[in-house]
């Protein structure tokens, strides 16, 4: 570990040069930066729970060093790798949904609920 | 199905001074590259489409007539929710980038410093001028958000912001550097080799060379050439000359100088002059004396070659242009915006290079076709760090277009 230097707290050091702001609340800027490292943070831990899996059904036992140390053979890394899309895709459904919509915008429902109800309808 | 997922952080090639990641440190880099591509991809194209649906509707009802410049984009899209949560995503993801990086490299940096100075004590390769000031755009901001910029140490002597820099641009550019980030350099080998098979330089100047990561491809390419890369800052140039020596390069030598002032360099020296994604990170000031030092130290029939993300002219589309300037005002590339809307050739002109003699081609990286996929390109392509260029380059005159018209007249 490096001597005479905080590196925890050297490490989160801010870029000079001003930061853009993106919202009209301050609050709602930290707020992405916070659920963004979270959803980061959960990430890594999946990631090292596929490890521990794999290292217990290879070896039948753990140690910290084989953890840290373990680099997933070709397959097993595209495996992971496709896991991770999948988990990207199930957290930012959102954001997705919303490019879905603006690609295919949808007539309001209301449109539809006034003419099915129509009496005069011939068919519905 | 080929496959979509670069390969994880733990395949790639390693070299000695290349930061150890632990576990959870490797798995952060590999969210971010996916979360990179997602976010240039999946989510990219809402820009286009919120600008389609409402932005650009809404500017015309205003101002009875289309933008007419990407500035003018910009402004209209920095209201629109949608471009704010996108860039709100980005900004982040960059700035996590940075601090895991950093969190990799600080916690072993007394290791690191420990190896570089004994590569290069040993290998010779580094040259270091502690005249050299560091330029006002290199120091007025940390350039694409990387704190201590190429320039700062956390203490003197140190490798750490260059070490970082190395360890996470596989990240930052969603992997399509390949597995040593020299995805650029390996390029302009293979132009070279496809384009002029026969041509053997035997010296090529590096200019901005940072880490020395597309220097290195040029000296291996090119075994019996004597390469030299120059940059003002002296952590990258530790970092980059011990990162050679770990790679067995020998025919290189990382030296501490100013593109603005090659005056240690005679007139006519040079077979190759070369600029890798670096010409953005100047000034408007700058260039033009970056760009007249290259031809002097040229010899005649030399290359220079500049190897850019595109510039924008007229062809370009405004909402392109709007896109590719997102790091401008979002990444800390302050120079970028105005680099890219001159017109590099006639700037080129001006340095001695006559426009007869310069050509525009394209250089793409294909590393490792066995590790990696191909860069996204089109609708998906991440404007900024895709690993799909420009290359502008020129030929210097056999005869000085000087000596040209003496003989002429």
């Amino acid at each position: 570990m490096t001597q005479g230097l905080d590196w925890i707290a050297r490490s989160g050091a801010r870029a000079k040069g001003g930061r853009p702001v993106f919202f009209d609340e301050m609050a709602v800027d930290r707020l992405y930066s916070l659920t963004l490292s979270v959803v980061a943070e959960l990430a890594a831990t999946r990631e090292r729970l596929d490890t521990v899996e794999r290292l217990l059904e290879q070896n039948g036992s753990i140690d910290r060093q084989s953890i840290e140390g373990f680099a997933p053979d070709h397959e097993a890394g595209e495996e992971r790798g496709i896991a991770m899309r999948a988990y990207i895709a199930r957290v930012m459904r959102g954001f997705q949904q919303e490019v879905e919509a603006m690609q295919e915008i949808d007539p309001p429902v209301t449109d539809w609920v006034e003419k099915l109800s129509r009496t005069d309808a011939a068919s519905a | 199905m080929p496959s979509q997922v670069p390969p994880p952080y733990t395949a790639l090639k390693r070299h000695a001074m290349m930061a150890v990641a632990n576990h959870d440190e490797a798995a952060r880099f590999n969210f971010l590259t996916l979360f990179n591509r997602y976010l240039s991809g999946d989510l990219g194209k809402g820009n286009w489409l919120s600008y389609e649906n409402h932005v650009l509707p809404a500017f015309k009802a205003l101002h009875g007539r289309a933008p007419e410049n990407r500035e003018e984009i910009r402004v209209a899209m920095n209201q629109d929710p949608w471009h704010r949560m996108w860039s709100a995503l980005k900004r982040n993801s960059m700035e996590m980038r940075q601090q895991n990086g950093r969190q990799v490299v600080l916690r072993q940096l007394d290791e690191l410093d420990a190896k570089a100075r004994g590569f290069n004590a040993a290998s010779g390769l580094l040259e270091l001028d502690p005249s050299i000031e560091q330029p006002l755009y290199v120091t007025c901001v940390d350039i694409h958000c990387q704190p201590g910029s190429y320039h700062g140490e956390e203490r003197p002597g140190d490798v750490a912001v260059t070490a970082n820099y190395d360890a996470g641009l596989f990240a930052t550019t969603g992997g399509a550097l390949g597995s040593l980030n020299d995805g650029g350099g390996q390029a302009v080998v293979g132009w070279i080799k496809q384009n002029r098979p026969d041509w053997k330089p035997e010296r090529v100047l590096d200019i901005g060379c940072t880490v020395g990561h597309n220097a290195v491809p040029i000296a291996q390419g090119f075994p019996e050439a004597e390469v030299i890369g120059i940059d003002t800052a002296a952590p990258v140039l530790r970092y980059g000359a011990a990162r050679a020596a770990s790679l067995g390069v020998a025919n290189i030598r990382l030296v501490q100088a100013n593109g603005e002032d090659l005056s240690r360099f005679p007139d006519n020296h040079f077979d190759w002059v070369q600029t890798t994604m670096f010409l953005h990170e100047t000034s408007a000031a700058a260039m033009p004396r970056i760009l007249a030092e290259a031809y002097r130290v040229l010899k005649p029939g030399g290359l220079l070659l500049h190897v850019e993300q595109p510039q924008y002219g007229p062809d370009m589309p405004l909402f392109e242009q709007f896109l590719r300037d997102w790091d401008a005002y979002n990444n800390n590339e302050p120079f970028w915006s105005a680099m890219h809307g001159v017109h590099l050739e006639q700037v080129m002109a001006d340095a001695g290079f006559p426009l007869e003699q310069q050509f525009v081609t394209g250089v793409r990286a294909v590393p490792d076709k066995s590790l990696f996929p191909a860069s996204p390109d089109g609708e998906n392509e991440d404007y900024g760090r895709a690993a799909i260029w420009n290359a502008y380059g020129a030929w210097k005159p056999l005869v000085s277009s000087d000596l040209e018209k003496e003989i002429s007249a």
